[in-house]
């Protein structure tokens, strides 16, 4: 298998197979909080995927040529996370000098990808080791970060393209929210759940 | 607020995962059987007790502006430490629990009670509060997990409960069936709260 036959393999599983939101249960809060309506899941998608695959790169390369080369990777989490902070709040900034509306849409979310598990959780997953025992070298690191960041918006997409119309059904009272949220993804988890057996 | 109501309104009144809606990834990614869940538990709760104690001694010193990344140098601190003694000492629980033992960083519970609380109450108060929002945690973690592990195990931590012939309900134990039960679980939470 060459190259491009393993990115596409590592899409379809990032994307489908295991996806980070439903089958990782990873960013959840950003998953629940944003997705009531399009445009802003779509723009808080973005930044996640920007912020996932840059976060990739830098961790992985941290890791690799500072926390390895000087025999301290116990200190990864604190590195990591630090990394992470720094590269939010630079995003933070582009986005209210560039896009003041989407900023505005935003609103919480955006400082919190710093507290997004999926941000922290692709820079932790991509330097564990995989289960054959190999392990991802940059290229495929940074990749899997944007596509992890792909797969987190498709859903997020598609979980609040089914908000914006579940807000016109009568539901009993005590349904509204995150109670109806998590039913919602637990029906989309069992749809992508059709997805496992698939073997490439 | 005395120190007792200080511990005990994180069980119930203030509960940080059903009332607050916090932390929803280790509740929901941890909770496939009840040892998980209080492992897990435990492990958030030492980490917002030390947490809380700390930003709490320190929170005079801390310029305004930075407080948020110093939060989270001192979360994560007492992370790392929860995760190699975890591996120490308890290597399988550690190996089960997995990725969400360095993730206890991003709890939003843990940093949540930083800024909420501990930043501005005295070291004593804020001790009540991270054993109370702890103990919340957990219990909240024990109760989801509970109804998965009897559904889709018949077990409670590892004692038979249903009868040899109960045929286990896997999807439980599966990604769909931990949103679906705590989903359900929130409804009838809001259902009762309504009735009140």
């Amino acid at each position: 298998m060459g190259v491009l036959g393993q990115i596409f393999v590592m899409a379809i599983g990032a994307i489908f197979i295991q996806n980070f939101v439903l089958a990782r249960f990873l960013g959840l809060c950003p998953y629940l909080g944003v997705s009531k309506r399009l445009d802003s899941a779509f723009g808080m998608g973005m930044a996640v995927i920007f912020v996932m695959t840059m976060a990739s790169a830098i961790t992985f390369l941290i890791y690799k040529y500072l926390l390895v080369r000087f025999d301290i990777v116990y200190l990864s989490t604190l590195a990591f996370i630090l990394t992470i902070a720094a590269l939010v709040q630079f995003v933070e900034m582009v986005i209210l000098k560039n896009a003041p509306a989407l900023y505005k849409a935003l609103g919480v979310y955006l400082p919190l990808i710093t507290t997004n598990c999926a941000v922290l959780g692709v820079a932790i997953l991509n330097i564990t080791p995989l289960a054959d025992g190999s392990s991802y070298n940059f290229l495929f690191a940074t990749l899997n970060g944007f596509l992890s960041g792909v797969g987190f918006t498709f859903v997020m997409l598609a979980m609040a393209g089914i908000r914006e119309r579940l807000a016109l059904v009568d539901m009993p009272k005590s349904m509204h929210g995150f109670a109806s949220g998590m039913i919602l993804a637990g029906i989309m988890a069992l749809a992508f759940y059709g997805f496992m057996g698939l073997k490439i | 607020m005395s120190f007792m109501k200080e511990l005990t309104k994180g069980l119930i009144k203030e509960n940080p995962t059903f009332v607050i809606v916090l932390g929803m990834c280790p509740t929901l990614a941890t909770s496939t059987s009840v040892n998980n869940a209080i492992g897990m538990g435990m492990a958030a709760t030492f980490v917002l007790v030390c947490s809380n104690i700390m930003i709490s001694l320190i929170k005079n010193v801390t310029p305004d502006k930075i407080r948020i990344p110093v939060y989270v140098v001192v979360i994560a601190a007492f992370v790392s430490i929860v995760d190699m003694m975890m591996a120490a000492y308890v290597p399988d629980l550690h190996k089960s629990l997995g990725l969400f033992i360095p993730l206890i960083v991003v709890n939003c519970i843990i940093l949540g009670r930083a800024e909420a609380y501990a930043n501005k109450n005295n070291v004593l108060n804020s001790l009540a509060d991270g054993i109370g929002m702890g103990a919340g945690f957990t219990l909240a973690l024990t109760v989801v997990a509970t109804f998965r592990e009897i559904l889709g195990n018949g077990t409670w931590a590892g004692l038979r409960i249903m009868p040899q012939t109960y045929d286990p309900m896997l999807m439980a134990l599966l990604a769909p069936g931990a949103f679906i039960t705590l989903g359900t679980l929130m409804a009838t939470i809001n259902l009762l709260k309504e009735k009140k």
